[in-house]
């Protein structure tokens, strides 16, 4: 059985539970099983807010897992709520727009993505999370970048399509940012 | 074709394809989405939303709608549902079907908003007064709440009796892939020789639940238990996993919790620890001989743990299935905490007195390793992350 997870955490609004969604569509779109379960406490914009991602070959037993393989932190709070849960050898994606201080885990992949700059590049500075997005795929390709990109197209329609070039391009401003990064570290 | 969708809302669809028309609740978290999807989709049906001014009246207005033979629901958490306890008990009184969602939180009292399972004896042999019951349905995917949903509206025509369907607030509010069975949706009306549907030309009907001859009440008291032991008879579901038996340790857990344990069977299994999990489908009619079959396939002196978001009352059930024969234990939390596979299998170790053979976690990959891998690639241990591509991709390290 192969399983992967990722958390993805954020202050409300920051729209991780939106590319969260994306997501699971583009692995459920690929064949995969999913499971999308986000936090739901009171929460309020500017407040935390988190989801993780299950993706499997089998049938999801346990939506929550302790320890993610994956994370991707939007803001400090969560960074220092989930980076010491992720398992040795897994992948921690930093907006470092807004966090300047390190992850702390020399045994995990980390890499610091400046998500607001490269959403001004794409058109917005709104698109941030999909730059984050972006970079979680391009150090896990866990699922093919084109799949993600039909996901936002599908997300994205009626008054919205208008949001889908800003998000794409966001999406591939931090695909190519992760995939230069991951190819450029020593192995 | 499979699509993703949240629990709450799964079951909205769920409903309007059993061929529910009305649709009459309160908002409460974590079960809103359920009324929001409905008050869109209703219409669409040519069916009617009401939402009422308090948990009390969605009931009483379910009791009308079920009284003229429509096929109606309401759905609520758990303190609602405490609302909605007088309004069931006059429902199953007068025999008439309908369906209500219980998406439990943490109690009691107003309590939080996380799950929980502690409604568990609330559903099962509470909620209003007197000898009545209801069927209750316990979904543990986001896909088993849609088919329990559409069984519940079956159930409740087939046997005239309310069916709840109860879940907890993770099941309400993930996302999973689901499909729906079919295109067609139910019928709108229950199949029915009793619905007041106005008695021109036909003798009278009365809904009713008022008895006060002694002996007249007791023949209406005999022929409800008559009928709740033909569903306790003809009913029952449940499932086991882990295999058929020789396990060291039973779990049963139902839900959500389940699902989790699942996770923690398949845990331990890697260790060599054998671990089944009973999980009852019905909570009520509860599947007692059933579970009892399951705990003869424990090894002889194994235990059985119950594992469930409350502080125990599914393990109540549990002890009567095993009469003394086996030493139950609990693994109860509460407060909106659901355990991990971790905890669940920590406990199963200590219970097993295995702690000390814990071996330390496998590191798992990032990448599933599912995406094809070209010869290059395999060559130089890097997976390539597109299908039928020259190798222009794996010349991206990948770690």
């Amino acid at each position: 059985m192969a399983t992967t997870e990722v958390v993805m955490a954020g202050f409300g609004g920051q729209g991780m539970l939106l590319v969260g969604k994306v997501l699971a569509e583009a692995s459920l779109q690929f064949g995969k099983e999913v499971s999308w379960l986000p936090s739901y406490g009171p929460e309020m914009r500017g407040g935390t807010a988190n989801v993780i991602v299950r993706i499997s070959t089998e049938p999801i037993g346990s939506p929550v897992v302790e320890n993610p393989r994956g994370l991707m932190v939007m803001n400090l709070p969560s960074l220092e709520k989930f980076a010491p849960r992720v398992q040795s050898g897994g992948v921690i994606i930093v907006n470092s727009s807004l966090i300047d201080r390190d992850a702390e885990r020399e045994d995990c992949i980390v890499l610091r993505v400046p998500a607001r700059e490269l959403a001004r590049e794409a058109g917005s500075d709104r698109a941030a999370n999909f730059v984050m997005l972006g970079a979680y795929i391009g150090a896990t390709e866990v699922v093919p970048a084109e799949a993600i990109e039909e996901a936002i197209t599908r997300e994205f329609t009626g008054d919205k399509k208008k949001f889908v070039p800003v998000n794409t391009q966001a999406f591939r401003n931090g695909l190519e940012q992760a995939r230069k990064a991951v190819e450029g570290s020593p192995s | 074709m499979k699509v993703l969708m949240k629990g709450n809302e799964a079951l909205g669809e769920a409903a309007i394809r059993a061929g529910c028309v009305h649709f009459f609740g309160y908002p409460i978290t974590p079960q809103t989405e359920v009324p929001e999807y409905l008050v869109k989709r209703l219409p669409e049906v040519g069916g009617a939303f009401v939402q009422a001014e308090s948990e009390i009246a969605a009931i009483h207005m379910v009791f009308g709608a079920a009284g003229v033979g429509i096929k109606a629901m309401t759905s609520s958490s758990s303190p609602g549902i405490s609302l909605m306890a007088e309004g069931l008990s006059y429902i199953a009184a007068c025999e008439l079907p309908c369906v209500i969602i219980n998406i439990m939180r943490a109690g009691p009292g107003l309590g939080g908003i996380l799950p929980s399972q502690s409604d568990y004896l609330q559903a099962t042999k509470g909620h209003g007064h007197g000898d009545y019951q209801l069927i209750v349905l316990a979904p543990s995917t986001v896909q088993e709440a849609v088919d329990l949903m559409i069984l519940a509206f079956e159930l409740a025509e087939k046997y005239r009796n309310p069916v709840m369907v109860c879940a907890d607030g993770m099941i309400g509010q993930m996302m999973e892939p689901v499909e729906f069975p079919g295109e067609g949706r139910g019928d709108p009306l229950n199949d029915n020789e009793w619905a007041l549907t106005g008695c021109e030309g036909r003798p009278r009907r009365i809904v009713n639940s008022l008895y006060l001859t002694p002996e007249v009440l007791q023949e209406h008291n005999i022929k409800l238990k008559k009928k709740y032991d033909l569903v306790a008879q003809k009913e029952k579901r449940w499932e086991v996993y882990g295999g058929v038996g020789n396990f060291d340790l039973l779990l049963v857990a139902f839900g959500t919790m389940a699902r989790i344990c699942k996770s923690a069977v398949d845990q331990l299994k890697q260790e060599g620890i054998r671990v089944g999990l009973f999980r009852p489908i019905t909570l009520n009619p509860f599947p007692i001989e059933a579970c009892r079959g399951a705990m003869d396939g424990i090894v002889p002196d194994g235990p059985v743990l119950t594992v469930e978001m409350s502080m125990g009352q599914l393990v109540q059930d549990v002890k009567l299935a095993a009469e003394g024969s086996r030493s139950v234990q609990l693994h109860g939390t509460a407060g909106g905490i659901v355990p991990s596979p971790d905890q669940v299998a920590e406990r199963v170790r200590e219970l097993l007195g295995k702690a000390e053979e814990k071996r330390p976690a496998e590191v798992l990959p990032v990448n599933p390793g599912w995406l094809p891998v070209c010869e290059q690639a395999q060559a130089d241990g890097v997976p390539c992350s597109e299908v039928g591509r020259d190798c222009e991709i794996c010349e991206r390290a990948y770690h």
